[in-house]
């Protein structure tokens, strides 16, 4: 559905977007994760025809972005980041507008706009201007009139930002929902959306492609170092110095305390070791107590800081 | 077409649902009118004077007289008034970021261009239309000529589109309203005094300066005239600016 093929976009010096090689099959999710400045909206802007490519080419639903425009744009919705909509209309009107403009037929254009209001909950305010709408109805708003021409191929950008929690769980089931045979593209910076949506990530960082995965499979590949949690009973320095003498772990860092001699505590092992084991053993023989132990998750953000500082180091 | 339509419906609908059209298309028809009463007014008097001398009242002439100044005096106030109708047309599309969803519907720029354009001038025919009040009334009282009268209006017709399309075009330059109707302005007057400096440039120079001036195309209008190098000129000017606001959005789109 969706290929992209060396997409590099430059302004003078600077490259906002460089190099970037990626597929979307049908079906598919797929999340744009990177820090703010990464390249993603540059990105989105290529593969809905706003801006050309400097270099590189991309195909969306079969047409090429440059040569092919017209037939890219017949396919796709787009939901920009900041929710442009023109505020003097009302809702029903601007759905119509926008269903006018992708041709849509007069016959299954109020269909189609009964359709999307439904889907998107907007119907309560149909005849409420845009401009007067809280930022949830915009954005659910943004997103009707991006599933208006039921669209092959559907980019949002940062479809959650500024919403509230309840109304970031309804978005998020919306476009589940959505994807059945579509493909969607969606940017965000944040990491449990990824995990909760996405099929595939893709990490962009300064335009460049850093990773694209299965979120859990990013997780396993990551799972570099073990981080282990215990909580142990004895005097802290005793305990401290316990655990760093065994030889491979990392950092010890002391979390709190709680009673008078519970500790609890959090070892970083190096590379590939799970040292949980040698914890126990360790702790058992200088004769303190462990009440609990436990290998932390790394979460998707800890993925996100290493690949994107790992970049940095190169 | 059918798209260019829908963008024409919009922004038509927007000129009216907002205050904009009113309060210029008010502004316009009032001045229009006050010069129109001064006019008339002049024009009563001196008739009442050349009463005595039937030779000298044979020579007085509603056209030259009433209908010449007052298409003087409204090219005028379309030069203060134009820029304000065009100042928003794509300068506000960039500036609220709707463009970004405009320009990825499936739309030729054209559609974009030709819809907002023919909305302002649109908006304009019922501002100018309105100001056909001023013969109307007249022809209750005398005999006005209305051939000169109809070419007056065809030439503030021609001159208002090449207005528009120049506010167009410096709409498409910047996201700042003010900065494109100051522009847009500046360049209005400049063509409407383009013709002063001909004295001091040589014959040549001043051939192809006095061919550049607004106004004095549209002398050959008010005075009844309607002269194919006219006709040419403004639809020229418009299509010149329409031409070059294409460009600004296609390269736009390249430096982002």
């Amino acid at each position: 559905m969706i290929e992209v093929h060396n997409l590099s976009k430059h302004y003078g010096s600077n490259r906002v977007v460089s190099q970037i090689n990626f597929r979307a099959e049908k079906g598919e999710i797929l999340g744009f994760l990177g820090p703010n400045g990464a390249g993603k909206t540059t990105t989105m802007r290529m593969l809905t025809c706003y801006l050309p490519p400097t270099e590189g080419s991309a195909r969306v639903a079969g047409f090429d972005i440059l040569e092919q425009s017209l037939e890219v744009r017949r396919r796709i919705g787009y939901l920009p980041e900041n929710v442009p909509l023109y505020g003097d209309l009302r809702v029903t009107n601007y759905l119509d507008f926008v269903g006018k403009l992708k041709g849509m037929p007069r016959k299954t254009r109020a269909a189609s706009i009964e359709r999307v209001m439904q889907q998107c909950g907007v119907s309560e305010v149909s005849h409420r201007q845009v401009g007067n709408l809280s930022r949830g109805y915009r954005q659910r708003v943004g997103l009707a009139q991006a599933l208006i021409n039921d669209p092959e191929v559907l980019i949002l950008d940062e479809p959650t930002v500024g919403l509230d929690p309840r109304q970031i769980i309804e978005i998020r089931e919306l476009i589940r929902k959505l994807a059945g045979d579509r493909t969607i593209i969606l940017s965000t910076h944040i990491l449990p959306e990824v995990s909760l949506l996405c099929d595939r990530v893709i990490i962009i960082d300064r335009g460049r492609l850093v990773a694209v995965d299965r979120p859990e499979n990013l997780k396993s590949r990551l799972r570099r170092a073990l981080v282990v949690e215990l909580e142990a009973r004895g005097d802290r320095e005793g305990v401290m110095r316990c655990l760093r003498s065994l030889p491979d772990a990392q950092t010890v860092e002391h979390l709190g305390t709680s009673g008078t001699d519970i500790h609890r505590l959090r070892v970083e092992s190096n590379l590939g070791k799970d040292i949980r084991e040698a914890v126990s053993r360790a702790l058992a023989d200088n004769g303190f107590g462990l009440l609990s132990l436990a290998a932390a998750d790394l979460s998707l953000e800890d993925i996100f800081v290493q690949l994107v500082t790992g970049e940095d180091e190169q | 077409m059918s798209r260019m339509l829908t963008i024409y419906q919009r922004e038509l609908s927007y000129f009216f649902n907002s205050i904009v059209a009113y309060v210029v298309i008010m502004m316009f028809v009032w001045l229009g009118g006050y010069f129109f009463y001064n006019l008339v007014a002049f024009f009563n008097l001196a008739s009442m004077q050349v009463m005595q001398n039937p030779l000298l009242a044979q020579q007085m002439n509603m056209t030259q007289a009433i209908f010449q100044p007052l298409f003087g005096n409204l090219s005028i106030v379309m030069l203060l008034t134009m820029p304000m109708l065009t100042m928003r047309l794509l300068s506000e599309e960039r500036k609220s970021g709707t463009a970004e969803l405009l320009f990825t519907f499936p739309i030729s720029d054209w559609d974009v261009i030709l819809g907002k354009y023919f909305a302002t001038v649109t908006v304009f025919v019922v501002m100018l239309g309105l100001t056909l009040v001023f013969p109307a009334l007249l022809s209750r009282y005398a005999d006005p000529e209305w051939g000169p009268i109809a070419t007056g209006y065809l030439g503030l017709l021609l001159l208002g589109m090449a207005f528009i399309a120049m506010g167009l075009f410096f709409s498409s330059l910047n996201e700042n309203q003010i900065v494109a109707g100051i522009l847009t302005f500046g360049c209005a007057l400049f063509f409407l005094i383009i013709g002063w400096i001909t004295p001091f440039v040589s014959q040549s120079t001043g051939r192809i300066v006095t061919e550049l001036s607004i106004l004095r195309h549209l002398d050959s209008f008010a005075r009844g005239v309607v002269d194919s190098n006219d006709l040419i000129y403004y639809v020229n000017v418009s299509v010149f600016f329409l031409f070059l606001c294409s460009r600004v959005l296609e390269s736009n789109r390249w430096r982002g």
